[in-house]
């Protein structure tokens, strides 16, 4: 779908048709980016616009995503509004570069596919390249559908160049379940997301050759640490933005957005904590469970980075018991990284409920309602008077035993 | 406070930054990740602190042919109408560069152990 659009209409569009949407609407000044499954959609889909004349950016074709991050990195640098794009071993690849972007505090943005890492090669979903990513000093901000794709990556420019953060912000969605899956998407005027991003200032460019300047320099013993402290205080800052941005967006979309979505919590006494795709299945389940009397509920964490640990722990603390869906492992025998979040968030209340984890998923494994109401008796049982102990804390739920 | 000198360049950089930049500078008072809002700044950086070994440089072999001033990354060889005058150590690493690239015939540069001058004021404070 190659053409402006003037009004707010309904598209039916894959996931990565979304992204490629809001990147069109954006019109960033720097694209530089190198095809992955499933993302490549995305970036191919962004070039036509470019040689259809759609935006004026200028697209960079890379070797790899080493070079696409580098070169990113370098736009941004120079003051462009940059983006790129990247999914699995890509994100991988860009991994030295991540920690230069955030170090940096450049404020790129990048839709990124979740599919899982090699080895054995997969091209499926699940978490592991952006939860690999998890405290590279980046903002995670994960998407159910392909509307929420949207909206995050629109927002996400105003989050990562708000003067307060000015860090990069990756945007994900489910590979294939979402980026390939079509569905109804909202897509704003294109002048409604141009006016919403607004002109872009770079508070120190490299083109501003009036005002030569070095961004990356040499900080050793003496000044790493203080920059690394400005890093960690510009990410608690993130949290007022992001919600400040989401507050902005819901009067120009009617999509209000937070840092997670409670879903049937009001009066849940155990619950499931998912991120992502899962988020749809689950709630399938949970609203057929409430009709057969059931108090549950379910939290979908929207923003990973900053991880709102005390909002989520006011929310959590007074159930009986929680089950925690992580879409990747962390191979330490302690569980995924949601589960670890959410758990020490939770550290600090006076009153907690159980908690143990589920990992489900890999490679794309299919998750059904059938393995998400099983989890949730589970999780019910625990919470039960009756229930002796926890049992296992980190289960895995759809493997062949 | 002691700092080592390697500090002390470093500030010497971001004094050129933000004049209100104490020694002691919490994060709170530095440039957003490191930027040096300047031009120029490594001339506040003097390397020559770096140096383990020193170019000695013989006036009287020199036939003046100016591949040390050339060929040295740190701009540390003078040279003045034509002559070369003699090697300034602020930015002198002591790479040994000079000495290689000086003809073989001439050797008019040779690299002794900066332990030989510990007596001398080695770097010029900039
Ligand atoms: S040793 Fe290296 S830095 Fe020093 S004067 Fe020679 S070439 Fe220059
Ligand atoms: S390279 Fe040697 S001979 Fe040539 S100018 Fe330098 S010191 Fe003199």
């Amino acid at each position: 779908m190659a053409v402006a659009v003037e009004t707010q209409k309904t598209a039916a569009l894959t996931g990565n048709e979304a992204a490629a949407q809001a990147m069109r609407q954006i019109n960033p000044d720097v694209v530089a980016a190198y095809p992955i499954t499933p993302q490549t959609e995305i970036v191919q889909l962004f070039s036509t616009f470019v040689s259809d004349g759609l935006v004026k950016t200028e697209f960079v074709a890379v070797e790899s995503e080493h070079s696409a991050m580098s070169a990113t990195v370098g736009a941004a640098a120079a003051g462009a509004r940059a983006m790129t794009a990247t999914s699995s071993q890509g994100l991988a690849l860009m991994w030295e570069m991540l920690y230069i972007a955030a170090g940096m505090r450049v404020p790129v943005v990048m839709p990124m596919v979740n599919r899982a890492l090699s080895s054995p090669i997969n091209i499926h979903c699940d978490h592991s390249d952006s939860m690999g990513a998890r405290d590279s000093g980046w903002l995670q901000i994960y998407s159910e559908n392909a509307q929420e794709m949207y909206d995050n990556l629109i927002q996400a420019v105003r989050i990562a160049e708000h003067p307060d953060v000015l860090l990069p912000v990756m945007v994900t969605m489910d590979g294939f379940i979402i980026s390939h899956g079509m569905e109804n998407v909202e897509l704003l005027p294109d002048r409604a997301v141009q006016d919403f991003v607004g002109e872009y200032h770079f508070p120190y460019p490299l083109l501003d050759v009036e005002h030569p300047k070095t961004l990356g320099p040499l900080a050793l013993q003496d000044f790493y640490f203080e920059f690394k402290r400005q890093q960690a205080e510009a990410v608690h800052r993130a949290k007022n933005v992001i919600l400040a941005v989401a507050e902005e967006y819901a009067r120009i979309s009617g999509r209000r957005y937070g840092f997670f979505e409670a879903y049937q919590m009001d009066d849940a006494e155990y619950a499931v904590v998912v991120l992502g795709s899962t988020a749809g299945t689950a709630k399938y389940v949970i609203d057929q469970l409430r009709q057969a009397g059931e108090k549950c509920g379910l939290v979908k964490i929207r923003v990973f980075r900053p991880f709102p640990g005390p909002e989520l722990s006011e929310l959590l603390s007074g159930l009986k018991a929680l089950g925690i869906l992580d879409r990747a492992d962390t191979f330490s025998t302690q569980g995924g990284p949601l589960y670890l979040e959410v758990k020490a968030a939770l550290y600090h209340a006076l009153k907690r409920p159980k908690c143990i984890n589920y990992i489900y998923g890999l490679g794309g494994r299919d998750i059904d309602p059938e393995l998400i109401r099983q989890a949730l008796m589970e999780i019910k049982d625990l919470g039960s008077e009756q229930a002796d102990g926890v049992g296992p804390i980190v289960r895995y739920l759809g493997v062949r035993e | 406070m002691t700092l080592s000198s390697q500090t002390k360049n470093l500030l010497k950089v971001h004094q050129q930054v933000n004049v209100n930049i104490e020694p002691n500078a919490g994060w709170r008072d530095l440039p957003i990740g490191g930027v040096i809002p300047q031009a120029g700044t490594a001339t506040q950086f003097a390397t020559g602190d770096w140096r383990t070994i020193r170019p000695v440089w013989s006036k009287e072999k020199c036939i003046n042919c100016h591949r040390c001033w050339l060929y040295c990354p740190d701009m540390s060889w003078i040279s003045e109408n034509g002559q070369i005058q003699g090697v300034d150590l602020t930015y002198c690493k002591g790479c040994g560069i000079c000495a290689n690239v000086c003809p073989a015939k001439v050797h008019a540069i040779e690299m002794h152990p900066e332990d030989n001058f510990k007596d001398d004021e080695v770097v010029k404070e900039g």
